[in-house]
């Protein structure tokens, strides 16, 4: 990691869903930090609260949820204390986001231009709307987008899926920010236009600096992506470090039972391990250790919440009976 | 975009000639047009003469004939009450219907949308639910009563604004208008408001509908994620996404409004086509109510076929289908 | 297959346990309770209820008969709302131009106007029905067909075509219904060959075309059902426009004769008065038919927010 000051420094992050049937813990003490050119994994089911937690940190909750508690440190500041119109400075420009379904995050009736411009304007009125252009142009020719010139009049629905997504991530790089936050950017993209987006994105962050988290369910994309790798389930980071340890020795009975049900090679043949049980609600969870009811090692001492631990050097594991003598990677867990 | 134009002028082609036909059953067949036209004391030879001068006596086919043929040169006969040719009584009454018609629409429009977007924007706020109940009122309120209830109120009892009747009109490119002259607005307020408020509510309800679908689209949050102001996210981003069904809706609405000032002009006694078509029908003014209808459904057509364009401009997504097919 | 879910048992039993939490109330039941959630709708529904009694048993109801002529004085004619009349009786909400009572009045004339709005939007309900889900059903040319038509249809309004038709008809009951249905069939029939579109397309209609169904047995058993939910929303607005289009047209002297004063036709008898401050003779039956209006759009809107499953949480 990065020995000076970390692009992003997450701490204790709560942001809790206020509904009709009780206050659902979305985000519930989340804690991480993405230095410079770093690229997060945040990996988790899907309602383990890591979307929830990339919005969080740009203050775009919506209601019935609210952040309560925390930290979100960027470039010195508060970010939870920051009113709109500053959080507004910072979106699109200084942090930026990709969402998850290219096919819903540009506006169907705008041309791309017009969406590219803005994300400029918005941000530097002093900019011409032919400058803007121009920069445009050349962030479309940057993802790999043929004749870009011609392309900038286009509507969204004139571009395929993965086109679409590139011109998202474009968007997103078009202010240089120092962070983007990427929710999911490849799931609903076909498996050799996840390769190729992923490659851009990679490719971009190296070259610019810029700090990114990738928020995905497939530990796979992660594998071929990321420094560092957060694990999160039912609101909490279970398990935090830097990829090849956790991916090689993970200590989280979680993250073992997901690296477990992943197939590769080497388990031809053999039955997939399965995680028992299914995620829980976040309005009814366990008391103590949200995992516990599913969990091979759980005991007694699960009925505590258990503490943030640190079994390993650089890692931090959420768990009361982590894997720590274990050197092996085992057999997935599968006991 | 020309394919498309032409095939839905066919279209409206048809529907006109459909049209006339219904019509022409309707008043000649089903109806008795001597029986409209003739007192009960009428001898049978003047009966005689009336049928032959009408061409009564001949099949229904060469009636019909002659009734396109009427038509296709303007002559839809004479009014039995004016003297003059049915056509151009409607026609001088068009520019007063329209008038009153168009200044709904805007009324329409200018409150309707604000009060849409802010209360789909807050959907819970004090004041959307207040909005709402108004437009469930709007909705339910007949036209014909709370125009009654407006002169009552502003005109009886507050003496605001004159009752009934249209005000001083001076002419604008060629046409006489009212609006223009204190008198006239003064006249046009309350009809004007009376058949706006059921479009009034039905946009705000269009409105908002469109306002909560589109406010959870991927692409607004992404729009608030590009650090746009929240200005420019609900004026363009969302506006230009719900315009479409409002505009395709408003504008087939202009007919409903043409329709419906047949109410708002018998009430408040505005001299236009509605008033007009309501004193024929009781004074058995057959010319001019089959004048009338065919006038009515030729507007209707043309504005469909207008909205029917514009709605292809508006929607990039439709136009692109359209050059595909 | 069973290996893993044997594997899984602890999931089996928790699906099991939530299929049985959710068996526990019948939809029935859940429509019932979500109804009911809304304080308005609830009122609204109570609101109906009383009109629909009144109407129904007018004559026991009524303080009067206000069209026995044998009971109605021309001396009571025009008595504001309160005063009494000569034999001692309170007329609540006044009397109308022949002295009769208007509270009578208007609750005689609530029978007329539901009796109509009833009686077209069930006629105009079935018309609509049965063709929007021929259309549905069969697809292609049919479908191409009918639609085309409805649409046209459906580019005029309702009161334009009624007034057409009752132009050629004439007066009446028996007429103003006619004008209503074929004014209105056409909502029915879009709103039915929507949702039956939809449900067409859905693997169980295919699952019941491959047992080799009848027809009749596919649309009526499986198809209808489902269309159901906007169907009643649909008629329960419907049926507040006919209400208030058989005012408008009755106002306008081309709906209902004389003979059968419904709302429209008391609100245009008292239109003469009003401009010499005589309000409450057009008043009171507006308001009346306001409420009516109103607490059926209320219903119709909550069983819409609650039959519509996109809105459900």
């Amino acid at each position: 990691m990065n020995s000076a000051a970390p692009t992003l420094e997450v701490d204790n992050l709560q942001t809790h869903f206020f509904t009709k049937d009780g206050v659902a813990k979305a985000v519930d003490g989340v804690s991480f930090a993405v230095g410079r050119g770093e690229i997060m994994g945040l990996v988790g089911e899907s309602g383990s609260g890591k979307s929830v937690t990339g919005f969080s940190v740009i203050g775009l909750v919506d209601p019935p949820g609210r952040v309560v508690g925390g930290r979100v440190m960027f470039q010195g500041r508060n970010l939870l204390d920051m009113d709109d119109e500053g959080l507004r400075r910072l979106r699109g420009n200084r942090i930026a986001m990709i969402f998850q379904d290219p096919m819903m995050t540009l506006n169907p009736v705008l041309r791309v231009e017009t969406q590219m411009i803005e994300t400029i304007q918005a941000h530097d009125a002093s900019v011409s709307a032919a400058d803007a252009r121009v920069r445009a142009r050349d962030a479309l020719g940057q993802v790999g987008i043929p004749s870009p010139d011609e392309r900038l009049k286009a509507y969204p629905h004139q571009f395929s899926g993965g086109m679409r997504q590139r011109v998202a991530i474009a968007i997103a790089f078009l202010n240089k920010p120092n962070l983007i936050i990427a929710d999911e950017p490849t799931t609903a993209l076909d498996v050799t236009i996840q390769g190729q987006i992923l490659y851009e994105a990679q490719k971009l962050c190296r070259e610019t600096g810029t700090a990114l988290i990738w928020i995905t369910h497939d530990l796979a994309v992660i594998a071929g992506l990321a420094d560092a790798i957060s694990v999160m389930y039912a609101g909490r980071v279970v398990e935090q470090g830097k990829l090849g340890d956790v991916l090689d020795h993970p200590a989280h009975p979680y993250t073992r039972g997901l690296l477990g049900s992943v197939p590769g090679h080497n388990t031809r043949g053999q039955r997939l391990y399965q995680i028992p049980g299914m995620t829980p609600s976040l309005l009814k969870l366990p008391q103590g250790c949200a995992f516990r009811e599913r969990c091979p090692r759980a005991d007694q001492a699960c009925a505590d919440t258990p503490a943030i631990t640190q079994p390993v050097p650089g890692r931090n594991v959420r768990c009361a009976h982590p894997y720590v003598d274990d050197a092996s990677s085992g057999e997935g867990g599968a006991a | 975009m020309t394919v498309f134009i032409i095939r839905r002028l066919m279209q409206s082609v048809i529907v006109v000639l459909v049209m006339s036909f219904i019509v022409f059953v309707g008043v000649n067949i089903v109806g008795d047009p001597v029986e409209m036209m003739i007192s009960d004391e009428a001898t049978q030879e003047e009966r005689e003469k009336v049928i032959k001068s009408m061409g009564l006596d001949q099949p229904w086919h060469v009636q019909y004939g002659h009734f396109v043929q009427g038509v296709a040169q303007g002559d839809l006969g004479k009014s039995f009450v004016y003297g003059e040719p049915a056509l151009k009584i409607i026609v001088q009454r068009i520019p007063a219907t329209f008038e009153l018609a168009l200044a709904a629409l805007v009324m329409a429009v200018v409150i309707g949308i604000p009060l849409g977007v802010y209360s789909g924007l807050k959907p819970d706020g004090r004041l959307s639910k207040a909005i709402m109940a108004g437009s469930i009122l709007g909705f339910s309120l007949p036209t014909f009563w709370v125009g009654l209830m407006f002169i009552m109120v502003f005109a009886v009892m507050l003496g605001w604004l004159p009752s009934t009747g249209r005000g001083d009109a001076v002419p604008f490119l060629g046409i006489d208008v009212s609006f223009l002259t204190m008198d006239g607005l003064s006249h046009l307020f309350l009809p004007a408001l009376n058949l706006a408020l059921f479009k009034i509510s039905m946009v705000i309800r269009l409105a908002r509908a469109g306002t909560r679908e589109v406010a959870l689209q991927d692409y607004i949050k992404f729009a608030r994620a590009k650090g746009l102001s929240m200005r420019r996210v609900v004026l363009v981003h969302l506006m230009k996404n719900i315009m479409i069904p409002v505009v395709t809706v408003l504008g087939l609405e202009f007919g409903g409004l043409i329709a419906f000032s047949v109410v708002t002009e018998t009430v408040f006694a505005w001299p236009g086509m509605g008033k007009l078509i309501i004193d024929s029908i009781q004074s058995l003014d057959r010319p001019v109510i089959v004048a009338y209808l065919m006038i009515t459904v030729l507007i209707f057509v043309i504005i469909n076929l207008v909205v029917d364009v514009l709605y292809s401009i508006l929607d990039p997504r439709v136009r692109l289908q359209d050059v595909k097919s | 297959m069973s290996d893993v879910a044997a594997n899984g048992g602890p999931a089996d039993q928790d699906m099991v346990q939530r299929a049985k939490d959710a068996a526990v109330e019948t939809p029935f039941q859940r429509f019932r309770r979500d109804f009911f959630e809304s304080r308005v709708a609830t009122v609204a529904l109570a609101v109906l209820g009383v009109i629909v009694i009144l109407a129904l048993f007018a004559p026991w109801l009524a303080p009067t008969d206000p069209y026995d002529l044998a009971k109605v004085s021309i001396l009571d004619a025009k008595l504001k709302p309160g005063a009494k009349s000569l034999d001692g009786m309170t007329y609540i909400l006044g009397t109308d131009g022949a002295g009769r009572d208007l509270l009578s009045a208007i609750i005689y004339g609530l029978r007329i106007s539901l009796g109509v709005g009833v009686m077209s939007g069930v006629v105009a309900l079935c018309i609509g029905t049965a063709v929007g889900l021929t259309a549905a059903y069969f697809g292609g040319r049919i479908d191409s067909f009918i639609m085309r038509i409805v649409d046209i249809q459906l580019s005029f309004p309702a009161i334009l075509i009624a007034l057409i038709l009752l132009v050629i008809l004439g007066k009446g009951v028996d007429k103003i219904i006619v004008a209503l249905v074929i004014a209105q069939w056409a909502y029915y029939a879009r709103t039915v060959r929507g949702s039956a579109l939809v449900e067409r397309n859905k693997e169980y209609i295919e699952a019941a075309q491959c047992l080799a169904l009848g027809h009749n047995r596919i649309v009526f058993r499986h198809l209808f059902p489902n269309c159901l939910p906007p169907l009643i929303v649909v008629g329960t607005i419907q049926t507040a426009h006919a209400i208030s289009l058989e005012a408008t047209l009755s106002f306008l002297g081309v709906g209902l004769p004389i003979s059968e004063p419904s709302l429209g036709l008391l609100i245009s008898n008292g239109f003469d008065f009003m401009l010499s401050g005589l309000y409450w003779i057009s008043f009171f039956p507006g308001v009346a038919l306001l409420i009516t209006i109103v607490v059926i759009n209320l219903v119709g809107d909550q069983l819409r927010d609650v039959l519509n499953p996109r809105l459900q949480k």
